[in-house]
């Protein structure tokens, strides 16, 4: 079990090292300088400029001393918030955003496993084809048009909860953005747990757990619940790198005050510091969570644990 | 009052019905067997005694079991009567033990379940059945998953957590089909010992399982129940034609005349055969080794031994389907070596291979006709397609299928009918070698018969010659002329027909031979199976393989692996072939 | 169960080929241009007068001709770019599956690493980096889905590759070319078809993602994405400036989707019987 999570561990540094240097390849190579769309700057001062940024080192140079801060937790000074550095830009953006990604994760598993599981036992009855038409309609509308969409009914004509973030207060103002970020998500789990939970459902191994006399509710927690759950279990990499991206557009529609909310910002204002130093700190997180989600997988799975 | 009392039982889904108006009675402590081909409706009737059928089952009739009507009864009384009053194992264990589950908390989960017992009472209660049912280290073993044992020891587990509850009937569904013959005496033998006063319901397609081990047998043919009555008197005198047909069929292991032995030249020889496979990291696993053989022309070579004996590996390197780690294999004067990509066309004719699935080995997506078809679009290009497509239909005809068949699609075949199929695509390049991998092992008798009759016909007619790999002994002896017994790698074994059956020089064939049960009452003697399993071939046991497992051995067979010598006109490697005397055990 | 996903497929491929056909053939009809600003009829509610059936937005612009180029726009950047996915996915995947061995762990764990990355975050990255253009995102999109494509296709032909009527064929002599073009192919169509489906809608969200964050398809030029974008900014003035395009792109994810859990049930279902 150790060894098999070291060998994960190890796994995950050629990944980062990828996104590193493709990311930073990306933002150097990118035509013009960061600070072409400003004014006309004196040639002394744009010199200036680029020092302070070290711009005007080697690409390789450059580099290397975006590692080196990088390992220190400095991702360098922001391009536009001028008296912030990246890191403090994100410490200050991170902790909401993450709140509200938490939120949005328990509540879609919680949601999604349930209402899949009633799905799969009822399977085929008019409860199934209502939970899977809700199902797929989660799926198939973005969290871009949901966002909007339910700020206008239910706040802008109706007024029955917060359209935005500021001068509200309470729980109120997290049910649209949680319950936004958190639909799409339902969704998938939902038909993927009813997915499999019919397909363990129908395995032998079922059939003689019934044959030993075991309720449905015993055989469903005891029996059939952990395999059904290892579907659901592997997409947990892809739903947090979906409620992230999806975090970028519910901050930006309810002006909430995120790291995604920076990471647009800087994106439209060409803030590549700002954004390159997000798309590493996200990168990092995504890597993280999905070696715990393997980890977690050999700790369900015997025949993976073993091998 | 019978413990089990069915009546008009039928089963039906969408209208047809697959178990049709069945009536019968399980007394106390009784063994009664059903016997049946695929498709006769026994195991759908084992599933109703338990109400587990599907949904979309329409079930009318009534069964009783032990006063309590089943058919039509609540979930909820059912799962009360489910392990306590009657208990289940099923073939096929790999898939019916939970994958995820440690072995022993799926038995302790009856307990729990059936309120028999809690906490560390359930605990030494699972153990003390694990020993029972013959686990070895009970302790340990409560912890393993289902996944690191082997087929005979997740049967055993199977079997506990049947028996765990003390149920009054035992219902077997084809308990030891997939299991290796000298286990599946073990597992019979066990639920013999085992089942005490639990009455036995044992449900196989194997005439000679119920010969030795019920008292009452039932015949069911298309979901009817044709016959019953005492085994005895129904071996004896069949009640019905399909009983009788049944027994026509089922070979047997202790009768019948040997094929004569063929006096042709040789046309293949293999000489020290080694095939080692790769078992991650720097682990080797060696399974064939040091192996010779030669087929003559005209002749049926059955090569036999249980799983991981490399009677496959084996062949499948003489084809170049894997490769040969080192070894000679000549063929018509010719060395054949590589894969089978590199050899010459004429060497690739000469060989053809038929399969154990025939579903799996056509292509779902190409017709009977494009399948049989294939290997003269490769060898006789110049073929038109009219001239292909009638070497195609004298080609089935051959096998038995008219051209009826020639646009069918394989699911729309019956196994017997595919396996003609695949037979007919072997057969159409009219090859000097054909291979069969256990090719008759998942037909019905009656099928079995019929593949087997034309497999002889073909090679009387055309002087074909067979390599046909088997782990069933009474099959084997009906069909070779020369049979080459294997264990773990090694050749055991390698004599005429006659010498193997009649004379064993090794124990461990001999232990072979008296594991197959025998259809007939009178015949059938119990036998103490060999003891333990086939040994890892990760880490094979020192000296003989066979040692661990053999009755016979001495100091020396755990030291020193013996070499294949001829001992009175057999091929033996045995350190004792001259020196013990191995009586049948079947008189 | 093939009965159901006949009807699912009919259903929503005649939505698709509808919409598709609006999108194609109405801005020929109406009398309006994509382009024309009118200030004297900015926000215009949706009327039949004038040809205007969706109204205008905040430049006067007919909303009508926009959205369906906007459809035509999105539908085209996700099949172009779903066929580039296929292409390299299946090429990719079917060399990784029939040379196999060290081969494919190498080429799979490229793969798994690329999995890992977060896609989405590179692409917002590279779009700021250099000018979005159509170009551009296909290239992002491509980058995403073939990842998918790739691993089906492999994962099939390897165990395609196992299966005993390939392995008779190599007996038999048929050529490498043939058996992959005769046993491997045909049985993998049906696996492909359907995801192929799945990953237009997929396709589709990205390119829209984009679009709405102002990244991707740029002025005057449009698509559903650029256009929910535009609504959202109007919405509380205009609501169907949000809800006209909202809905057509959610109604066209939700064909994709049913056409491919419809296809997955009748390819099934063949398998079965």
């Amino acid at each position: 079990m150790l060894r098999y999570t070291l060998l994960r561990l190890l796994g995950a540094i050629p990944t980062l090292l990828l996104v590193i240097v493709l990311a930073f390849l990306m933002v150097h190579a990118a035509p013009g300088g960061p600070f072409d769309d400003e004014r006309v700057l004196p040639a002394d001062v744009e010199a200036n400029i680029a020092k302070a940024y070290h711009l005007d080192e080697s690409l390789p140079k450059q580099f290397v001393r975006y590692m080196s801060g990088l390992l220190r937790g400095d991702l360098g000074p922001s391009y536009r918030y001028r008296d912030h550095t990246v890191s403090e830009l994100i410490r200050s953006g991170f902790p909401l955003s993450l709140q509200l990604g938490a939120m949005a994760i328990t509540l879609a598993l919680l949601a999604g496993v349930s209402a899949g599981t009633v799905a799969a036992l009822r399977q085929d009855s008019l409860l199934d084809r209502v939970i899977m038409s809700f199902a797929m309609t989660g799926i198939s509308i973005p969290v871009f048009v949901i966002a909007p969409v339910l700020v206008l009914l239910l706040a802008v004509k109706v007024h029955w909860l917060p359209a935005g973030w500021s001068g509200s207060a309470g729980a109120a103002k997290f049910v649209l953005p949680v319950f936004t970020l958190a639909l799409p998500q339902i969704a998938y789990i939902a038909r993927l747990t009813r997915a499999s939970m019919i397909d363990v459902l129908g395995r032998d191994f079922i059939r003689t757990a019934r044959a030993q006399g075991l309720s449905t509710s015993t055989l469903v927690r005891v029996h059939a619940l952990k395999p059904a759950m290892l579907p659901v279990l592997s997409y947990m990499g892809p739903a947090i790198a979906a409620i992230l991206t999806g975090s970028v557009v519910v901050e930006e529609v309810f002006g909430i005050p995120g790291l995604g909310q920076f990471f647009v910002r800087g994106a439209l204002n060409r803030d590549y510091t700002l954004v390159l130093g997000i798309v590493i700190f996200y990168a990092t997180l995504i890597v993280f969570l999905n070696l715990l989600v393997d980890i977690l997988y050999g700790v369900i799975d015997p025949r993976v644990r073993y091998k | 009052m019978s413990l089990l009392e069915v009546s008009g039982l039928s089963i039906r889904y969408a209208g047809a019905a697959v178990v049709n108006d069945i009536s019968f009675t399980v007394d106390e402590g009784e063994s009664v067997g059903i016997v049946g081909e695929s498709g006769s409706g026994k195991s759908q009737t084992a599933l109703a005694l338990l109400g587990l059928l599907p949904k979309q089952a329409d079930v009318s009739g009534s069964v009783k079991l032990g006063g309590e009507e089943i058919i039509g009864a609540t979930e909820q009384a059912l799962n009360k009567l489910r392990a306590r009053r009657v208990g289940i194992v099923f073939q096929d264990t790999m898939q019916a033990l939970n994958p995820y589950m440690q072995i022993g908390k799926q038995v302790r989960q009856v307990l729990l379940q059936h309120q028999l017992a809690a906490g560390d009472a359930a605990d030494r209660r699972v153990m003390e059945m694990l020993r029972r049912v013959g686990l070895p280290d009970p302790e340990r073993q409560f912890r393993a998953y289902p996944h690191q044992l082997s087929g005979g020891m997740r049967q055993r587990v199977m079997l506990a957590s049947a028996l765990i509850a003390e149920p009054d009937l035992l219902i077997a569904d084809e308990p030891t089909t997939a299991l290796d013959v000298t286990v599946q005496a073990q597992i019979l033998e066990l639920l013999e010992d085992i089942r005490d006063n639990t009455a036995l319901l044992l449900i196989t397609h194997d005439l000679g399982i119920v010969a030795g081990r019920c008292e009452r047998m039932l015949v069911f043919e298309k979901g009817r129940l044709v016959d019953a009555g005492p085994t005895t008197s129904l071996f004896a005198s069949p009640g019905h034609a399909h009983t009788r047909a049944l027994l026509d069929v089922a070979p047997r292991i202790d009768r019948g005349t040997f094929p004569a032995p063929i006096k042709a030249s040789t046309i293949l020889s293999v000489e020290a055969a080694e095939v080692v496979y790769e078992a991650g990291g720097s682990a080797q696993l060696r399974a064939v080794i040091d192996v010779d053989l030669s087929l003559r022309k005209g002749e049926t070579l059955a090569v036999v031994g249980e799983s991981g004996s490399g009677k496959s590996s084996l062949v499948r390197a003489i084809l170049g389907l894997i490769p040969m780690h080192s070894g000679r294999v000549v063929y018509a004067g010719e060395a054949l070596d590589g894969p089978v990509e590199t050899r010459s066309i004429a060497q690739k004719r000469d060989f053809q291979l038929v399969y154990q699935d025939p579903v799996a080995a056509l292509n779902p997506q190409m017709r009977v006709q494009s399948i049989v078809g294939e290997p003269l679009s490769v060898h006789e290009p110049s073929l038109s397609s009219q001239e292909r497509i009638a070497r195609v239909i004298t080609t089935l005809q051959k096998v038995g299928l008219d051209d009826n068949y020639l646009r069918r699609y394989p699911h729309q075949l019956s196994g017997g009918q595919a396996q003609r199929v695949a037979i007919a695509r072997a057969l159409i390049l009219e090859p000097s070698v054909l291979v069969c991998d256990e090719a008759v092992a998942a037909l019905d008798g009656s099928v079995r018969a019929q593949v087997l009759a034309l497999l002889r016909t073909e090679q009387n007619k055309t002087g074909l010659s067979i390599i046909f790999i088997s782990h069933d002994l009474a099959v084997v002896r009906s069909i070779s002329h020369r049979v080459l017994v294997m264990y773990m790698g090694h050749l055991v074994e390698f004599a005429d027909c006659e010498k193997i059956f009649a004379a064993p020089r090794h124990p461990y064939t001999r232990a072979l031979l008296d594991a197959v049960p025998v259809p007939d009452p009178v015949v059938s003697v119990r036998v103490a199976p060999l003891k333990g399993e086939v040994g890892s071939l990760l880490s094979p046991p020192s000296g003989c393989v066979f040692h661990p497992r053999c009755g016979y051995a001495k100091e020396i067979c755990s030291e020193r692996a013996p070499e294949p010598r001829d001992v009175g006109g057999s091929r033996v490697a045995c350190h004792r072939a001259d020196d013990i005397e191995l009586t049948p055990q079947h008189p | 169960m093939n009965l159901a996903g006949n009807r699912t497929v009919a259903v929503s491929s005649s939505i698709l080929l509808f919409v598709t056909m609006l999108a194609v053939v109405g801005p020929w009809i109406s009398p309006h241009e994509y382009l024309t600003t009118d200030f004297s009829r900015i926000l215009l509610a949706p009327a039949a007068t004038n040809m205007q059936f969706f109204g205008t937005d905040d430049l006067g612009r007919d909303l009508f001709v926009r959205t369906m180029l906007g459809i035509r726009v999105t539908l085209l950047i996700a099949v172009v770019a779903s066929m580039v996915s296929l292409v390299i996915g299946v090429a990719y995947g079917a060399i990784a599956g029939y040379v196999g061995g060290r081969v494919d762990a190498v080429m799979m764990r490229f793969v798994d690493t690329l999995y890992a990355l977060p896609f989405i975050f590179l692409v917002i990255l590279l779009m700021v980096a250099f000018e979005s253009n159509f170009f551009l995102i296909f290239v992002a999109i491509g980058a995403i889905n073939w990842l998918d494509m790739a691993r089906i296709v492999r994962g099939q032909t390897l165990s395609l590759r196992e299966r005993e009527f390939v392995e008779a064929a190599r007996l038999i002599g048929v050529s490498t070319p043939r058996i992959i073009l005769r046993h491997i192919a045909p049985n993998m169509l049906g696996i492909v078809v359907v995801y192929l489906t799945l990953t237009i809608p997929q396709a589709i969200l990205v390119e829209s993602f984009l679009s709405f964050l102002g990244l991707g398809i740029q002025e005057p030029q449009t698509s559903l994405g650029a256009l929910v974008d535009a609504g959202v900014n109007q919405m509380e003035g205009a609501s169907w400036m949000l809800l006209i395009p909202a809905t057509l792109l959610a109604l066209i994810l939700m064909c994709f989707n049913f056409l491919g859990d419809g296809l997955r049930d009748v390819f099934d279902a063949r398998r079965k019987s």
